[in-house]
């Protein structure tokens, strides 16, 4: 079992979403996140003051999927998320220990 | 056949009715029901204005939350909720007979405490008068809420609602505005003008509230050490562009009210008290796009409120030009006022000091300038006199009773509960348990405050110290 953690621009929600139901995944959780890589932030301004924000707001979707799934989930995101503007985000991918789906009980590739 | 004998029997009764002795009323018998009249509708416009300044109070609650952070908010509504009900209640008790009782000496009143110029079956117009002029106070009294917003211990802002309600707020007042009841002012005798009240009310808030402000010290990350302004940001400028709407919108009881009359004096001061609003708001925008690049709301929103703050003392004697001419002046004065306080390190989480304190200064002085009577240097020195005397007394007493403050219970939080937020520290709560308040977008570069804590504090505490 893969974990494929994603950080996508917040507008690309749907997109990624749409092309990761298209490929047969069936779950996945997303948290709004802030972050920055070589995007930077910008400058704006509160009542007559400068600031640098940092920190740009982003999702983070987690996928966990099969082992063999996983490079067609990292295709399917990296598609769907693409824009080639500056801050497309970036995905990983982690192996995953253990899974339990909490209703039933089953662990293991039954969990996901 | 049914309706003709009816309307007959109408006919009939009415003639019977003239004729067994009531004359034609004209205006001269009459007239004691005619004044009967005018006096009803004069209550009603008085407490129908009295109601429109006491919803100013949720504009100013409005204001301040939007303009500071959501880990403060139900600190934020606690203070609002307080000076208004403990200065309320501060006002009845003492500021009312100190502000309009009867004054010997001119300086202050004698008479009046506790309402005592009404018992039950008396004439009622004290209660009707007693209530437009609590609102005023309160206005006043709330006005410092913003400016020391974030980082004031709640307890001490309990002490200065009660000393500014019961002492500060009526003594300038009654030098003003005494004669208004059963007082006589000294600064009203040599022809003072401030109609509704931009330093009576407006600048006695406003330099208080820099009292405040300097007592208390900056917020924690406000300013650097090379003189650079971090801005804290507002968690809803929602909220605070619906607080200017109230607040406007409360104006129009604030200064046509003040007639405590329901005559046709009350168009001209609308027309006045609106043109001066838009005049500010539109100025400050364009300042603030000329000197930032871009139409700044915080500005623009201030600069509304410095207008309708500049023309309540000149609202009944201006013409509308001039209203115009003196909002919009206003508006350019509050942007630069906004900036000069955050250059000598003055934190004002809200802009109170520079809408209410500078700009009831200009237009105080404005009513001497355009006052359409004409105008001459008399006229305009006792204005500048009135804005000193204003100056002169809430300045020193409230700049003493914040340092008692400071030096008895505390005036501030310390660094921890700051850094926390007041919602928990002094009142044990959340305003939104809902939500994650985030603090990483708030404040730009400065580095999270959940994350070691305990290194910014130790550092935040010596920056602090090195400020004050």
């Amino acid at each position: 079992m893969n974990k494929i953690e994603a950080i996508i621009k917040p507008f690309k929600l749907d997109d990624v979403k749409d092309a990761l139901n298209k490929i047969g995944v069936t779950g996945m959780t997303i948290s709004e996140v802030k972050g920055f890589g070589r995007q930077r932030g910008h400058k704006e301004i509160y009542r007559g003051a400068e600031y640098q924000v940092d920190f740009v707001p982003k999702i983070r979707i987690d996928v966990v999927v099969d082992s063999s799934l996983s490079s067609q989930v990292v295709d399917a995101i990296s598609e769907s998320a693409h824009t080639g503007k500056i801050g497309d985000g970036k995905i990983f991918v982690l192996p995953v220990g253990e899974a339990v789906r909490i209703r039933t009980g089953e662990s293991g590739e039954h969990a996901i | 056949m049914k309706k003709i004998i009816i309307s007959g029997l109408l006919v009939f009764i009415s003639v019977v009715n003239v004729w067994a002795g009531d004359e034609t009323p004209t205006v001269l018998t009459n007239k004691d029901a005619i004044a009967l009249v005018q006096t009803h509708a004069d209550y009603v416009w008085t407490l129908v204005a009295a109601a429109l300044v006491f919803f100013m109070q949720a504009g100013f609650a409005m204001v301040e939350a939007g303009f500071t952070r959501a880990k403060n908010a139900i600190n934020i509504m606690m203070k609002n909720l307080m000076d208004f009900s403990m200065g309320s209640l501060a006002f009845w008790a003492v500021g009312f007979g100190l502000m309009f009782g009867v004054s010997k000496t001119g300086w202050f009143g004698t008479s009046g405490f506790f309402l005592s110029d009404f018992s039950p079956g008396g004439d009622p117009w004290v209660l009707a008068f007693w209530m437009f002029q609590v609102v005023f106070a309160a206005t006043a009294a709330t006005i410092v809420s913003g400016a020391m917003a974030e980082r004031t211990r709640f307890s001490g802002y309990l002490i200065y609602s009660v000393v500014v309600s019961a002492l500060i707020y009526p003594i300038f007042g009654s030098w003003a505005w005494g004669s208004l009841y059963k007082g006589s002012g000294w600064l009203e005798n040599l022809g003072f003008i401030d109609f509704a009240g931009s330093t009576v009310v407006h600048s006695v808030g406003g330099w208080a509230a820099l009292a405040g402000a300097i007592v208390l010290g900056p917020r924690l990350g406000k300013y650097t050490k090379d003189g650079k302004v971090k801005p804290i940001l507002g968690h809803n400028i929602t909220l605070a562009a619906l607080g200017v709407f109230i607040l406007w919108l409360g104006w129009f009881g604030f200064n046509p009210g003040s007639t405590t009359a329901a005559n046709k004096d009350i168009a001209m001061i609308f027309v006045n008290t609106n043109l001066a609003a838009a005049a500010g708001a539109v100025l400050a925008m364009f300042t603030s796009w000329i000197k930032f690049g871009k139409p700044e709301v915080g500005m623009s929103l201030n600069g509304a409120l410095a207008g309708l703050v500049a023309i309540t003392s000149p609202c009944a004697t201006v013409t509308p030009l001039s209203a115009v001419i003196i909002g919009a002046i206003a508006g350019v004065i509050v942007v630069l006022s906004v900036l000069f306080f955050d250059k000598i390190r003055v934190d004002d989480p809200v802009g109170a000091i520079s809408v209410h304190g500078v700009c009831g200064a200009w237009g105080t002085l404005a009513a001497g300038i355009f006052n359409m009577g004409g105008t001459n240097l008399k006229i305009i020195g006792v204005q500048v006199l009135g804005i000193g005397a204003c100056f002169l007394w809430v300045f020193p007493t409230a700049f003493v009773m914040f340092k008692v403050i400071q030096m008895t219970i505390g005036l501030r939080v310390s660094p921890e509960e700051e850094l926390e937020g007041l919602d928990f520290t002094e009142h044990g709560g959340n305003a939104y348990p809902d939500f994650e308040v985030s603090h990483a977008g708030g404040m730009g570069t400065v580095p999270s405050a959940l994350a070691t804590s305990e290194a910014i504090v130790g550092k935040m505490v010596r920056r602090q110290v090195e400020q004050t």
